[in-house]
């Protein structure tokens, strides 16, 4: 069934608003007030913390791709040569080259 | 008034570059799925350029489709982006010198990719004033957030004729594993990295966004903690 109008305009609006509060929440409440040193400690592996569990799911967890090996080693190789060099292009040319290299091969 | 820095600016704009092969297939998919769902080319656009984020916009058309109450989309969508908060405020201490209006700016722009690249540049080369980052912040940005936008438009008006099972949802988290290998610096960041991933895949049974949020904050204190024990360490021996 297809949702209503005013409804798509609600849930549009309101998350856009909503999502703006949070992205300017503490960048926009704090400023250039000093933070605790404990705090600034955790704040530093924000991305270490959050963007590999944004990852893992898509890979691990229930959803219809997850543990496909072609995907699993291809992920494998963009954080081996990640780690390796250092380099965040080279790592996506890896994955991005033997995911859709080997798709293509085997069709 | 002060304004932007022109070469941090343009540096942002160089390092997004590779961001815009896997942000344009992504919005794309979510125009054709869009359209097909029966949203008009307004709402499809409205909700690219007010939303900016896309997971969040894919989980709301999903629990749209599926006849969920509108204030579960919206609180299901929120959650979802709730990590953004956190990007927020990990961002304080570059950005929080820099004048309001930019950091009210950047705060729209405060999406996985531009994020990431900036922590990673900001760590690099922490010396830069806040007006340097901002600048360098919002390079990354407005550029992705202006393919971004074109994609979704192409994706919207070519509707069925682009395939939607190419793989590109594979883009995401291989970028995201790009971006992150290379900050595995010390013992502290390979620590924070398993417990988030041994946490999340343990916590899936939570309702979707929460389990994501409660692994990466135990992981924000076991990479400070081990960092804190190291130091001690250092300072024994």
């Amino acid at each position: 069934m297809e949702p209503a109008t005013s409804q798509v305009w609600i849930i549009i609006v309101v998350l856009g608003i909503c999502t703006y509060l949070i992205r300017l929440s503490f960048m926009g409440l704090i400023g250039d007030r000093p933070l605790p040193e404990w705090l600034l400690r955790m704040l530093r592996y924000t991305p270490v913390a959050v963007l590999p569990a944004v990852v893992a799911p898509m890979l691990l967890g229930s959803g219809a791709h997850s543990g496909d090996a072609l995907r699993i080693g291809a992920a494998l190789a963009t954080l081996v040569v990640g780690l390796t060099t250092r380099n965040v292009l080279w790592a996506i040319a890896t994955g991005f080259g033997l995911f859709f290299g080997i798709g293509a091969l085997l069709g | 008034m002060a304004s932007l820095n022109t070469s941090q600016f343009k540096r942002g704009i160089f390092d997004g570059l590779p961001f815009h092969l896997v942000l344009v297939p992504f919005g794309a998919i979510f125009g054709v799925i869009a359209t097909e769902a029966g949203l008009n080319l307004v709402q499809v656009m409205g909700f690219t350029v007010l939303v900016i984020a896309g997971a969040a916009q894919l989980t709301a058309l999903q629990l749209m489709l599926d006849n969920a109450p509108t204030l579960v989309v919206i609180v299901t969508a929120l959650a979802v982006n709730l990590r953004m908060a956190m990007y927020s405020a990990s961002l304080v201490p570059h950005l929080g010198p820099a004048p309001f209006w930019m950091r009210a700016l950047a705060a729209y722009f405060l999406f996985d990719q531009p994020y990431a690249l900036s922590s990673i540049a900001f760590e690099k080369e922490p010396s830069r004033t806040a007006i340097e980052k901002v600048s360098y912040f919002l390079g990354v940005g407005i550029p992705l957030a202006i393919s971004w936008y074109v994609a979704t438009l192409a994706g919207a008006l070519l509707g069925e004729r682009i395939p939607a099972q190419m793989g590109v949802d594979f883009a995401v988290p291989l970028t995201f594993i790009a971006v992150v290998a290379p900050m595995m610096r010390t013992v502290a960041h390979v620590a924070t990295a398993l417990t988030s991933v041994v946490l999340v895949i343990a916590l899936s049974f939570m309702p979707y966004g929460s389990g994501l949020l409660v692994a990466a904050l135990i992981a924000l204190f076991v990479g400070a903690q081990v960092e804190l024990w190291v130091e001690k360490r250092k300072a024994r021996s």
